[in-house]
């Protein structure tokens, strides 16, 4: 009887929190919805969830080929995410390594200091770093973005934590065999990180990929726009043509839903790691 | 070989490594500490000075304490510090909360967890700036679904949202929370597979209700995961600006205004180097004595 009872309530609260979970879709379901309609049938009340006519090649024309077409911005945040993500996992695993598996006097001392930036947030350096874009000639290029992003003591510190669990008998065998640090680094350590490897550079990819301040301080040339930027301009050239902007809203998240659907166990673990370890 | 020399080999040994150590330490430091150390301190500078950029180093002017003289009369400063505020109590008690609920439901209440794992957090990982254009015209004063709903309903005075300055950060602080919810979830579903199943069946043995295990199991045993996310999200909600940027500007009359909008206007559009570095500082000493506050509070917690 409680077997029965309890099955009962876990179908039910399913049920509600389904309901639930519809609710929380709505915006977005609107968002998939309005990007195919006609302008006029957008703000249509009550809602046409399935549109009776669609316009959705005009509006993707008028994102994709306008006079500032969306693929500009979408090869321009590939270029950047991509750059930084790669970067970011280069440099943050090699300090983790260092970190962890190199024996020398000052480690522990960069580790503390490391520590401490921690807490310098981004945004109280805002001027400064303006000031060395401008002063290394990088302003208005995306070599400043890269360049902004590609250090990440957080990373850096979800890798260390990964790369204390490796065993160090692996590296002891090597080093018997003759291997130097980089060949170990390069072949052995990297190797044993790639599921972490793969959480981190996911996460960082989409961080980067998302990122507003960054580009609406060091850009101006609406060429170098990355999409975030772009959608700004489409607001700005399609007020209240909502159709177009769900379009560019749609185009601008629809590569996120793809990689995050595909490869969610590692986007969750990487976030639920940071949280945890705190 | 001789002793001489197997001491020679140890130390040049050792020199190699600490000489690889560095190598490898090397572009993150160089990183941290021209963008962290060094552009704090150089901010640190620049707040005791006047200067628009514009007319070179040389245009760099002394003043001294006038920029935070000014800054704690500056009403715009006091309103964004109240915004912020304001914008925390929105966001961070009542979406850890809702978080809480839902993450124990789905933990052991439901069927298709990984369903509701996902759902909940696709508006995390989309683009805050794709989520905030869909949301502004779901807010949309009169063409808006959510007002032509209200309408349905009966509701005669219907909200302007973010164009009404009573209600504009609320607008903003709901889409946030929204966007937001499913990273407070994942946090708390990984803090609850930690907890061992037996502390649940020696509380049904002893015939403990679903409510009384909530809150004699559940929320103690989450307590580091709580105070996590609460500090993480506190000082989060005071580096809140892309959302802002974007839907408001600061607007309607400032109602939206906060401390990281206000450094960007006077920095970035102004060109007001030395009292954006002042504010820079603010918010610096804020985020500073929330870490040490919850720090303290964490260490009196587990003595």
């Amino acid at each position: 009887m409680i077997w029965i009872k309890n099955r009962l309530s876990k179908i039910i609260t399913t049920v509600i929190m389904t309901a639930l979970s519809v609710f929380f879709l709505i915006p977005l379901l609107w968002m998939t919805s309005a990007a195919f309609k006609f302008e006029t049938d957008v703000m249509v009340f009550p809602i046409q969830w399935i549109p009776e006519t669609i316009n959705v090649v005009y509006n993707f024309k008028a994102v994709w080929m306008g006079s500032v077409p969306f693929y500009t911005f979408y090869l321009n945040s590939i270029k950047i995410s991509l750059a930084v993500t790669l970067l970011t996992i280069a440099f943050s695993s090699m300090a983790a390594y260092s970190l962890t598996k190199l024996r020398f006097r000052g480690r522990d001392l960069v580790f503390i200091l490391l520590l401490s930036y921690m807490i310098i947030p981004a945004q109280a350096t805002l001027v400064p770093r303006f000031l060395l874009v401008r002063w290394f000639g990088l302003y208005d290029t995306h070599a400043s973005l890269i360049m902004m992003d590609m250090f990440s003591i957080y990373f850096t510190f979800l890798l260390r934590q990964f790369m204390m669990g490796v065993n160090n008998d692996f590296i002891e065998a090597a080093r018997i065999d003759g291997a130097g640090h980089f060949k170990i680094f390069w072949s052995i350590m990297l190797p044993l990180c790639k599921p972490i490897l793969a959480t981190v550079g996911i996460i960082k990819f989409i961080w980067s990929w998302n990122d507003y301040q960054n580009p609406l301080i060091f850009l101006i040339s609406r060429e170098l726009y990355t999409i975030p930027l772009g959608m700004a301009l489409f607001r700005d050239d399609y007020t209240n043509n909502y159709a177009i902007m769900m379009m560019a809203s749609l185009s601008a998240i629809v590569p996120l839903f793809i990689v995050f659907i595909a490869l969610q166990k590692h986007v969750i673990k990487g976030i639920a790691l940071g949280g945890v370890k705190g | 070989m001789g002793e001489f020399q197997r001491h020679r080999t140890v130390w040049n040994q050792k020199r190699k490594e600490a000489l690889t150590g560095w190598l490898f330490l090397l572009p993150e430091l160089i990183g941290m500490l021209l963008f962290n150390a060094f552009a704090l301190v150089f901010s640190l500078y620049l707040s005791f000075t006047e200067w628009d950029l514009i007319s070179g180093l040389s245009g760099i002017r002394f003043i001294g304490l006038d920029n935070y003289m000014k800054m704690f009369q500056d009403s715009s400063i006091i309103l964004a510090l109240k915004n912020n505020l304001y914008y925390t109590v929105l966001t961070v008690p009542v979406s850890i909360a809702i978080a809480l609920v839902m993450a124990v439901i789905i933990h052991t209440k439901v069927y298709w967890q990984g369903y509701f794992k996902v759902v909940f957090f696709i508006p995390y990982i989309s683009s805050i700036i794709a989520i905030a254009t869909v949301w502004s015209a779901l807010l949309h004063p009169s063409l808006g679904p959510v007002n032509q709903f209200l309408r349905r309903l009966g509701i005669a005075e219907l909200p302007t949202w973010l164009a009404d300055p009573d209600t504009s950060l609320l607008s903003i602080a709901i889409i946030s929370a929204w966007a937001g919810l499913g990273y407070i979830i994942i946090i708390y579903l990984a803090g609850l597979t930690n907890i061992s199943d037996e502390l649940y069946e020696a509380a049904d043995i002893d015939g403990a209700s679903e409510l009384q295990k909530f809150f004699k199991i559940t929320i103690p045993m989450l307590r580091p995961t709580t105070f996590f996310l609460f500090i993480t999200m506190l000082i989060a909600s005071f580096k809140v600006f892309d959302i802002i940027a974007f839907l408001t500007g600061g607007g309607p009359h400032n109602s939206s205004t906060v401390v990281v909008f206000r450094i960007y206007e006077e920095g970035f559009i102004n060109y007001n180097m030395g009292y954006a570095s002042a504010i820079s500082w603010l918010l610096f000493a804020i985020i500073s004595l929330i870490t040490a506050v919850t720090w303290k509070f964490r260490k009196e917690d587990a003595a």
